[in-house]
């Protein structure tokens, strides 16, 4: 039997993240095809009441140490690479979020083992780890053979739906020592938190933009309440701006900011060109346009012929819906 | 009073602000008479700490350091209004005004992000929206024309039409684009395009200050005409026009060069007959800067649109040698933002007010920055239902649909 | 303050990108290269920290086609030296290109020890790891990422360094010199440079260059096949009530995890 396939559990101030789900849902089916079992690694301080969470996993191994109460990725790298040094797992699966990214590389450099970045799907294939990684901006996909134990992958965010990972089931929970360094090299000092009303757009998961659709300026409340409940903000196209309905730091496009969330919502925005050099990167661009031969059309995934002003409020009633809020 | 032609730069020795005192144009500049109409008829006049009178002023004392350190001077859209009003006719926008911007570019603190990606981008891609040098061509495909690319077919050509950007990559300047090759087509012209091969002319990036990257695109242009043999270049681009007329032949270029719009107006008899559909539009022309004041070319515009059956002309009120600048001239296409952040009103903004105001609902114009900017400005402004705009080549095309 | 800028050029994906014949990797014809974004921002945050705290930069890279003009142009924006390995095998993979800087650093001529290593905390084509994390691994040296803001002590040995997180909330950190730090963003924009600054700078300086070592490692993964994703041509057209076309939306955004 190989060793087991571990998921690095990820948690950032006191919250287990969606990606660590998703990689619970990969890490079983490749656990599965391997024949071993499914191992969550669990680091941090005081942070154990996170480990009940993770009974998608057949076993969670706990390290509790101060220096691993924030992301830091010299406690980290030390930590797990005692902890495969000691059990020697099969492969470790890490999600590429701005707390773990670095994580992959750390550990393949310390340990020299094999590493396969930006994957969106792992199998098994005839008792080896095969990868799909995107390359060059989401442009080629490229498959690798991923070899040697342990091997070291480091997933994009989205590759399994993480809701079928949050089960109610407790699993064994191990408590292993580590012995890091009290005062590490690399050393958390503080959170700063962003400036109230100063919102970076490109930081943005989720953006409801809006352009000349939107008509007037009330009607953005509109955009806010859907984006509220998506838990982005607003953003716009030049016009809007021009108009001094949003200031310029929500401009998005040629003249404005370039941004590549999750989700782009493009709530009465023709799709000009200088727009949609801004936007086109998003990974999910849905348009809303009364104009059927809108330009945004060819740049959207999806696309839907109406009135903003009807379809954002439904847009929020279902989103808040689906999240069970109620307004 | 119309412009009268003026002659290409030297070629011989290179003129800098340091040595401009000294050099024939510098002496002429010392005959600046301080009257001021240069900073009245500046369209950022309210705006510009240092207009030419100003600059010249600073020169003369000594003092230049002080406006080549204001960055005042990136309001300057290179409309040609103060040179055209000059009544020493000393050439403002030709020779001191690009060497003082060249200075102050240099000198920036900080190159607002806009113009910074657009030189950057033209530097690397040959235009100044980022895109591919691979696809500058592909409009050509949808021209529902043949058009010979020199690149694949490089046998001597008549007319070699130099496309420039906005009319190769932006969708409303492809629209330009076919409407000039189906008139090119219609009138039996020989004609090729560049292609793929074919950069911008950097025109715009000169008169930002940008001089470096209009020598590098200057001196691919010149290995590249030397590649192929042909007689003339026709441009969509008033900017390239002035390119070529002004600043190629101080590297040896010597081939006839004229804009589309003059050059279809000497074809006017030829292409009557071809203008067969009627168009009930009625018009208002706005004057470009590089073909109306820079270069004379008021009438050629207008005969073209009067030779169309059923268009009425009116004539906003600044017109010919009044026009008011569209504002994207001298870096101006990208320092939106810029202007916007200092409170500016754009230009485009303006000149839209007073088409309106004509109870035209067509604003013809000649020169591709002009779209964009005009119907922009009619979406902001909201008037986008009452006005449309038109380049003088997509009237022509319009009128000829269904003829053979 | 001695800082190291390591800087490399990637596919420029404004072009359309290609497989090539052997299936596995990019065609070449229709391959430009262009330097890592990243890395442009970790070339303005040293000049950034210069101009603040003093010191030298060095601006280093593994040969490769057209790294001379970026060479030149960080020359021309302030770099104080430009340094070229020549004669590596081509392409490298990161962890190849980290394994051969930490061999190669400590030959490089007047070069160590340097204060910070900087450079872009990500590229695009960073198949088998990230240059900033398993350089600081095999020089064993500390490293933190995805780095938006940094000020230096050096009579202190230390850097305050910022690191972002979502939401823009960002974490300060101390962290001990030497140290590899990943940028993800400068402190400002990159600056730009005229271009006749940079044809006079490549008139007037040289790029040094020292010759690559002998390769000792070999990227593990094997790459089996290349291919362009599902291309997309015209947006699907959701039809309905607003009210049935919002549910179909949640639904979508739900199965992504985006609600």
């Amino acid at each position: 039997m190989a060793g087991n396939v571990w998921v690095l559990a990820e948690h950032w101030r006191g919250r287990l993240s969606d990606p660590t789900f998703e990689l619970l849902v990969l890490g079983r089916e490749l656990a599965a095809g391997l024949e071993s079992r499914l191992e969550a690694v669990l680091l941090g301080h005081r942070a154990k009441d996170l480990a009940g969470s993770l009974g998608a996993a057949d076993s969670v191994l706990t390290v509790d140490h101060p220096s691993l109460a924030e992301p830091n990725p010299e406690a980290y790298c030390l930590a797990l690479a005692a902890l495969v040094e000691e059990r020697k797992p099969r492969s470790l699966l890490v999600p590429l979020t701005n707390v773990s990214a670095d994580v992959p590389s750390l550990l393949s450099a310390r340990l020299r083992i094999s590493l396969a970045n930006f994957c969106r799907d792992v199998r098994v294939l005839d008792g080896g780890l095969h990868a799909r990684c995107l390359l060059y901006g989401g442009k080629m996909e490229t498959t690798v053979a991923v070899p040697g134990s342990p091997a070291v992958l480091g997933i994009l965010p989205g590759s399994r739906a993480g809701s079928e990972a949050r089960v109610d089931r407790t699993p064994s929970i191990e408590e292993v020592e580590v012995a890091l360094p009290s005062e590490g090299r690399v050393r958390f000092a503080k959170y700063i938190e962003p400036a109230a009303g100063d919102v970076d757009i490109t930081q943005q998961d989720a953006l409801v933009s809006v352009g000349r659709g939107i008509q007037t300026r009330d009607n953005i409340a509109l955009a806010e309440e859907l984006a509220e409940a998506l838990g982005g903000v607003v953003s716009a196209s030049r016009p809007v701006i021009d108009q001094g309905w949003l200031p310029l730091t929500r401009q998005v496009g040629k003249s404005g900011a370039t941004v590549k969330p999750k989700l782009y919502l493009a709530a009465g925005i023709s799709g000009a060109p200088e727009h949609v050099e801004g936007m086109k990167s998003a990974d999910l661009i849905i348009a809303i346009n009364t104009d059927p031969q809108a330009p945004i059309f060819t740049v959207a995934h999806y696309g839907i012929v109406g009135d903003v002003l009807d379809v954002l409020p439904a847009l929020s009633e279902a989103v808040r819906a689906r999240k069970g809020i109620h307004a | 009073m119309a412009l009268t032609t003026t002659e290409p730069a030297e070629a011989a020795t290179e003129i800098t602000l340091d040595n401009l005192l000294e050099s024939p144009q510098g002496r002429n500049l010392l005959t600046c008479i301080q009257c001021g109409v240069c900073a009245g008829t500046c369209p950022y006049g309210d705006v510009m700490d240092y207009p030419p009178r100003r600059i010249i002023g600073m020169l003369r004392a000594g003092l230049i350091e002080d406006v080549l350190v204001s960055d005042s001077l990136l309001h300057c859209v290179a409309c040609y209004a103060c040179m055209a009003k000059c009544p020493r006719g000393l050439r403002l926008t030709e020779v001191l005004l690009p060497l003082v911007k060249e200075q102050v570019f240099s000198r920036l603190p900080e190159v607002p992000a806009e113009l910074q990606k657009a030189l950057a981008n033209t530097l690397r891609y040959g235009n100044p929206m980022g895109e591919s040098a691979r696809k500058r061509a592909a409009w050509a495909k949808t021209a529902g024309v043949p058009i010979r690319v020199l690149s694949e077919d490089p046998r001597p050509v008549d007319v070699l039409w130099f496309v420039e950007c906005y009319t190769s990559f932006h969708p409303r300047g492809q629209d330009n684009s076919r409407a000039t090759a189906k008139i090119l087509h219609a009138l039996g012209v020989d004609f090729a395009i560049l292609g793929n091969e074919e950069k911008c002319a950097g025109e715009c990036a000169r008169l930002v200050g940008e001089a470096g990257l209009f020598e590098t695109l200057m001196d691919y242009h010149m290995a590249l005409l030397h590649k192929y043999k042909f007689n003339r270049i026709i441009t969509s681009g008033a900017h390239a026009y002035d390119a070529f007329k002004y600043e190629y032949p101080s590297l040896g270029f010597d081939h006839a060069v004229e804009h589309t719009t003059p050059f279809f107006a000497r074809y006017l008899d030829s292409l009557r007959p071809l203008l067969k559909r009627r168009l009930d539009y009625t018009v208002t022309y706005h004057d470009s800067c590089c073909l109306g004041r820079h270069n004379g070319f008021y009438e050629e515009p207008r005969r073209l649109l009067k030779a169309i059956p059923g268009v009425k002309l009116v004539e906003m009120p600044h017109n010919r040698i009044n026009s008011i600048c569209c504002g994207g001239g001298g870096g101006g296409m990208w320092l939106d933002t810029y202007f916007k952040a200092k409170g500016r009103e754009r230009l485009a903004d303006r000149r839209v007010k007073e088409a309106v105001g004509t109870g035209a609902d067509v604003l013809a114009i000649s020169c591709p920055y002009e779209i964009s900017r005009f119907e922009d400005s009619l979406k902001v402004l909201g008037y986008d239902k009452k006005m449309v705009v038109r380049d003088v080549v997509e009237l022509l095309a319009e009128a000829m649909e269904g003829a053979p | 303050m001695n800082t190291l800028v390591l800087m490399k050029m990637v596919p420029d994906i404004v072009e359309e990108l290609e497989v090539g014949p052997d299936g596995k990797s990019l065609d070449l014809e229709s391959l430009r290269l262009i330097v890592s974004e990243r890395d442009d921002h970790a070339l303005e945050q040293a000049l950034l920290l210069k101009e603040r705290r003093g010191g030298s930069i060095t601006t280093m890279a593994i040969e490769s086609p057209d790294i001379d003009d970026v060479l030149f142009t960080a020359l021309a924006k302030g770099s104080d030296r430009a340094v070229k390995v020549a004669g590596a095998a081509s392409p490298l993979a990161t962890s190849e290109a980290a394994a051969l800087l930490a061999r190669i650093l400590p030959d490089v001529p007047n070069l160590m020890p340097v204060d910070l290593i900087l450079t872009g905390c990500q590229a695009i084509d960073d198949l088998d790891g990230l240059l900033a994390p398993c350089l600081a691994e095999r020089l064993r040296i500390p490293y933190l990422g995805i780095v938006t803001g940094i000020d230096v002590d050096t009579e202190a040995g230390r850097a305050t360094v910022l690191k972002e997180y979502a939401g823009g909330v960002r974490g300060e950190y101390a962290v001990s010199l030497p140290a590899v730090l990943g940028i993800q963003a400068a402190e400002k924009p990159p600056r730009y440079v005229p271009v006749a600054k940079v044809r006079a700078t490549m008139k007037s300086r040289t790029i040094d260059t020292v010759p690559a070592p002998a390769r000792d490692e070999t990227s593990q993964l094997e790459i089996l096949q290349m291919t362009k994703p599902e291309a997309t041509g015209r947006a699907e057209m959701l039809e309905g009530s607003p009210e049935e076309v919002a549910s179909k939306v949640a639904d979508m955004l739900s199965a992504r995890g985006l609600v």
